[in-house]
């Protein structure tokens, strides 16, 4: 109880106030739990889109993309006539020729944390007269494992069935579902090009997502290649991991200096998904800072009324020697108190919020609210919180700090 | 009596106050005050006693001439040094007591001590037990300053502005609000703060037996010294 003049008024000044202290504490622990929870869901969100955008993509593709041709034909042997065609995508294939080595240049780069290559077909899983359209991939299975994590979805069978049997398939529990086939079971797979192949079912996997479970399927590369009647050169796509996908844009600049084949970053590929996603967390982000406004507002207003009832004391301190820097010293460890004890407050409430959305189902892929305790978040709303309230009290501070007591004294 | 030590003096002070309108409220004001001097402010209501203390104070800087305490320029000093000649050289009485009514009557006598900050906390405390002691009130040490009759209110105030044995002492009507018990109670500490503690004490009043019990009497009319008494010619110390 050993206290400094001014830390002896401000919190006998708190003290006296309590209700008041506590209202205005209120009204911060509202602000600032409120701006916790919903930066907390616009995060939790974001990143949830994220992994769902990073469970079929990586950071960084590579492919070959359509070519329009030229409207010229070249003039051909001796009749001298132009031919104008118009314009439209060339019939040259989408193979990304030698793509060993350009797999080779890319994971050389120091900034490559992983790349794999992937080859894209049109499958039709066949039982009997069923028929399933769905997307055959083929990859070499432990590569894409270790970028994709396919095994953690695995329900039926496993990754390393695939590894190297070129009659082997995993697919997709929606497919499994609808042609009621089992693990082990045979399926005929076939493709736009004619070719039939009857492939034995190594594993099935399930992410959640019926646009994935019904549709996909995972056979080595060399099968995708029959399947699509190309040689080993054929790849359709170079997919790169980074270390960090926020930079993936930087990346995708260097690695387009190697080659002439299309590179583009995972943000550009699913431009459309994050759009959406930044409005949502610009909209949340907006809402929340103005309740945190609202809450600057309460303590001014309660300041600015305790200073105007307490102009009497104010005259005094001064007339007994405490300078303005004292007063605004004074009031503004008050606004503190009250900003400290109402953001610590509020973090708290924060918590509670998280804590029980994060136990809420919401069914589909989503399972649970993607919800979870960022500290960066409960950081960021207490330094706001306390600063808020600091320049909402300074304001009040500094008209006591200028009260002139002679004038209160004349009246 | 001249030659003894001069703890405020002031040289041409003039005022104005600009609303309604342009008004001189005190005009060309020149005394000495002395070590250990109780001195009385009087004149007629409105003749600018409270405007000249004010000036006097520190606390109004908005005069011309110039003001002196303990023989250094205060005039034209910054806010805060101000604010620091109030806490360690004057301390203020007013009519009505002006204490914090949230703080106890200990509190209130120690704030402007420990803002002071030149004594532990420990000896803050005693020292204003000790003011308290003079003051006979040392038994309302703990009671919140709001529960105090208006003459314990005042003694407090008394007290809190000997807490830094302050050189000067100054009061705007410190008898005006108390019976006449209450005031020869102030009166006759005033006189032992003057002439036993040797701090000068300068009071307006309007009280006139308060004033010729007082050293010296500088009368006031229409913002100038119309004329200065001195009361106890037989007393010399
Ligand atoms: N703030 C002010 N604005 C204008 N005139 C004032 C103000 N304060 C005092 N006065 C005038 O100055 C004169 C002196 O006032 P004051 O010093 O309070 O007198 P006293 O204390 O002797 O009664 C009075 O005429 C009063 O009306
Ligand atoms: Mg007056």
């Amino acid at each position: 109880m050993k206290r400094k003049a001014n830390v002896e008024i401000a919190i006998t000044h708190i003290v006296a106030r309590r209700k008041q202290t506590f209202t205005a504490a209120l009204g911060v622990t509202i602000g600032v739990g409120v701006y916790l929870f919903m930066n907390s869901l616009s995060a939790g969100f974001s990143k949830f889109s994220r992994d769902e955008i990073f469970k079929n993509s990586a950071h960084i593709k590579i492919y070959k993309n359509d070519e329009i041709c030229s409207p010229f034909v070249p003039k051909s042997n001796q009749d001298n006539i132009n031919v104008i065609v118009n314009p439209q995508i060339t019939t040259l294939s989408k193979k990304i020729i030698d793509p060993e080595n350009l797999l080779k240049v890319v994971k050389s780069q120091s900034y490559v944390t992983n790349a794999i290559s992937q080859v894209y077909f049109d499958a039709f899983y066949n039982r009997g007269k069923a028929q399933i359209r769905g997307t055959g991939n083929g990859v070499n299975i432990i590569d894409y494992d270790a970028m994709f994590s396919t095994g953690k979805y695995m329900v039926a069978g496993s990754i390393n069935n695939l590894q190297g049997n070129l009659n082997g398939i995993i697919i997709g529990s929606g497919i499994a579902e609808k042609l009621n086939l089992g693990i082990n079971e045979n399926i005929t797979v076939s493709s736009s090009f004619g070719i039939v192949k009857v492939m034995k079912i190594v594993g099935i996997f399930t992410t959640g997502n019926s646009m994935n479970d019904q549709a996909k399927s995972y056979v080595n590369i060399t099968t995708a290649q029959q399947f699509i009647k190309e040689g080993p050169s054929y790849v359709s796509t170079i997919f790169v991991n980074t270390p960090n996908a926020d930079k993936s844009v930087y990346y995708a600049e260097r690695l387009q200096q190697l080659t002439e084949y299309t590179v583009e970053d995972w943000k550009t590929t699913s431009a459309d998904l994050l759009s959406g996603d930044k409005t949502r967390s610009t909209l949340m982000n907006s809402i929340s800072l103005s309740i945190l406004l609202m809450t600057a507002f309460i303590i001014y207003n309660l300041l600015s009324s305790t200073i105007m009832q307490k102009i009497n004391d104010i005259a005094i301190l001064k007339a007994t020697g405490f300078s303005g820097r004292d007063v605004i010293s004074i009031f503004l460890m008050e606004a503190i108190i009250m900003g400290l004890i109402g953001t610590i407050m509020g973090l708290v409430l924060g918590a509670i919020l998280i804590w029980i959305m994060s136990g809420i189902y919401m069914g589909g892929p989503v399972g649970y609210f993607p919800i979870s305790f960022e500290l960066s978040l409960f950081t960021q709303s207490f330094v706001l919180g306390i600063v808020i309230t600091t320049c909402a009290g300074y304001f009040p501070a500094r008209n006591a700090a200028n009260v002139d007591p002679v004038e209160i004294f004349r009246k | 009596m001249k030659n003894r030590e001069i703890v405020l003096n002031t040289k041409g002070i003039g005022k104005y106050f600009y609303d309604p309108v342009k008004f001189k409220a005190i005009d060309d004001i020149n005394f000495d005050v002395y070590k250990g001097e109780f001195l009385t402010l009087v004149g007629k209501s409105g003749s600018g006693k409270s405007t000249l203390l004010y000036c006097l104070s520190t606390m109004d800087t908005a005069y011309e001439g110039e003001l002196y305490i303990r023989e250094e320029k205060v005039t034209g000093k910054k806010p805060n040094e101000l604010a620091s000649i109030r806490n360690c050289t004057i301390g203020f009485i007013f009519q009505f007591h002006y204490l914090l009514p949230e703080f106890s009557c200990l509190m209130n006598i120690m704030l402007p001590a420990l803002k002071l900050n030149k004594y532990t906390y420990e000896e803050v405390e005693h020292r204003a037990y000790e003011k308290m002691k003079l003051l006979d009130i040392e038994d309302q040490a703990l009671k919140p300053a709001s529960k105090l009759s208006g003459g314990q209110q005042q003694r407090v105030a008394i007290a809190r502005a000997l807490i830094n044995d302050p050189a000067i002492i100054m009061c705007d009507e410190p008898t005006g609000n108390l019976d006449s018990k209450n005031t020869q109670i102030v009166f006759e500490i005033f006189q032992r703060i003057c002439h036993e503690l040797g701090q000068t004490i300068i009071a307006v009043t309007h009280d006139l037996d308060f004033a010729k019990a007082s050293d010296r009497t500088i009368e006031l009319a229409d913002g100038k010294i119309i004329s200065t008494h001195e009361n106890n010619l037989g007393i010399v110390r």
